[in-house]
């Protein structure tokens, strides 16, 4: 098991007395510290990937991890769009990645298609439905 | 109804809540983040006198002060609008709407983005995210790295990096592209870079120090830079060479660096491919300001203090009754002055709420001479020129009270 956690540090001393806290990610289960955020909790097991981008499925991790730039949006107890950066673990809180999403409005209003046989044909045109 | 909501518990927003705790009045502290103390939490660095600024310590001795104060203060709430009414303000957060006769912004600053290719990939972040990540979290963000963007606040957390053990190749600029601007023209970096040389171990950067208010040696220094870079903490800083783009398909493997001339243009073939698992990104810091703008306070924008600023006087007052700011919202500085900043506005806002409190001016005069002294004082700047920037925007604020 990874372990990414500064345990001794020369100015801020030793991390000791830490109450450990279980929670899942994906359904795997992990343990953090209490007080830790998803993101850190999950940085500390070595898990950096939080999400996929939404539309190309490229993957995604914390950037700014003081809340601003919503980059580890997880979904937590079913709940979507959670900052794992901002939101701390709880014990046994299900945490599930970012997924890939249905695009159906991703052109431009004069390239939809205006009936149903043109929107099959632009379907079929990219090897992938669309929705 | 509160006396006075406070948005941001980082040592503007707590000295404000202490201060207005001393006379009594109802206040009540939101922030977004777990934990109070804002970004103060995550600092460390050394002082020219040796001594360590340990965020963590301070953000205890506020945080003792406001407990014994009774001081109520909520983490985990974020501020998402704010509504002028008749009796005040109206603060809409995840957590309900909280009524307020006065209203002091304290949400600090930002980091802005300096966007170079491959900077999505997991295990890219800001300088300030890592900075988080190893001081609050006590979590290693990887292995090996290194820092893109060379000024005070990377430089300081570069040091922390170290300092709790995580190797870094290098500090370099960014590749030059329409948004990183100075950021990676080397003789701007230069002008930066020598407003921290007192607190580095080197005898170039010192050498630097002393000559380098003439503009004509920094250009020799910028010229002459040596190809190894020049090393702070044992840790060389390039700014003759510049990280183009970041590689990897599923996270970071690697970057690419290039020489750059003095003027930032790339050395074509000088390309070279260095193995890191993370990449922090620094391109400095802006005011957060969206809360003062929602509520149609108006701004300056103020080269000095980092952006756009809400308009205030010296007493840290807007020209809308009842709301203050205090802290990196009014202008990038050190916490010691957010700090002295906060103080000064909790005395405005006990001046605000009880008309006929005797000595109070005596005391916001004081405060103010306070504010001063700790930023001719302070030992990181990160604007030279934050006394014109003040200036700036208290003229801007006597433009609207006459009009």
């Amino acid at each position: 098991m990874t372990n990414n956690r500064i345990t001794d540090h020369p100015v801020l001393g030793k991390l000791e007395n830490q109450t450990p806290v279980k929670f899942t990610f994906d359904g795997t289960t992990y343990t953090g510290f209490e007080g830790d955020t998803i993101a850190s909790a999950l940085l500390a097991n070595g898990i950096r990937q939080l999400r996929v981008h939404e539309e190309t499925g490229a993957p995604r991790a914390i950037y700014c991890n003081i809340g601003h730039c919503f980059e580890c949006r997880v979904t937590v107890d079913d709940t979507d769009g959670v900052r794992a950066c901002m939101t701390t673990i709880r014990e046994n809180m299900k945490v599930d990645s970012g997924k890939l999403q249905a695009v159906p409005f991703k052109s431009k209003p004069e390239e939809w298609p205006r009936t149903y046989a043109e929107f099959e044909k632009s379907s079929k045109k990219d090897g992938v439905p669309h929705v | 109804m509160y006396d006075v909501v406070i948005i941001g518990a980082g040592p503007a927003g707590l000295s404000a809540a202490i201060a207005c705790r001393e006379s009594n009045l109802h206040v009540l502290v939101i922030d977004e983040f777990p934990k109070p103390g804002g970004r103060l939490l995550g600092q460390l660095h050394q002082e020219p006198t040796g001594e360590w600024w340990n965020g963590i310590e301070e953000t205890k001795i506020l945080m003792d002060k406001a407990t014994t104060l009774n001081t109520e203060i909520k983490c985990g709430i974020s501020a998402h609008h704010i509504e002028k009414t008749d009796h005040g303000y109206s603060v809409h957060t995840n957590e309900g709407v909280f009524e307020s006769e006065n209203l002091l912004i304290a949400t600090g600053a930002a980091e802005t983005a300096v966007p170079i290719p491959g900077w999505t990939l997991p295990g890219v972040m800001s300088i300030g995210a890592a900075q988080v990540m190893t001081n609050v979290h006590r979590v290693r963000v990887g292995n090996k790295g290194v820092v893109v963007g060379v000024n005070v606040l990377s430089a300081a957390i570069a040091r922390e990096l170290q300092l709790a053990g995580v190797e870094l190749h290098s500090m370099a600029l960014p590749a030059s592209n329409p948004v990183t601007k100075n950021h990676a023209n080397p003789r701007k970096v230069m002008e930066g870079l020598v407003r921290i040389a007192h607190l580095a171990p080197s005898a170039f950067i010192r050498f630097g120090s002393k000559f380098a208010k003439a503009e004509w040696v920094r250009n020799i220094a910028v010229s002459f830079y040596p190809k190894g870079g020049v090393k702070m903490w044992g840790m060389p800083i390039h700014i003759r060479k510049a990280i183009v783009q970041i590689n990897g398909t599923e996270k970071v493997e690697s970057v690419t660096m290039c020489d750059i001339t003095a003027d930032g243009e790339i050395v074509k073939g000088s390309e070279k491919i260095i193995e890191v698992d993370f990449v922090c990104i620094a391109g400095g810091l802006y005011p957060l300001a969206e809360l003062a703008s929602v509520i149609g306070c108006p701004f300056q924008y103020v080269e000095e203090l980092g952006g756009h600023v809400p308009v205030h006087n010296e007493q840290m007052e807007t020209p809308l009754e009842g709301l203050f700011v205090a802290g990196n919202i009014t202008g990038i500085e050190s916490a010691k002055v957010a700090r002295a900043q906060g103080t000064l506005a909790g005395l405005s806002i006990v001046k605000q709420k009880l008309r006929d409190h005797k000595d109070i001016n005596a005391k916001i005069q004081q405060a103010v001479a306070n504010v001063q002294a700790v930023r001719d004082a302070a030992s990181i700047q990160f604007h030279p020129g934050i006394d014109e920037g003040r200036k700036k925007i208290e003229s801007a604020f006597e433009e609207y009270k006459i009009s």
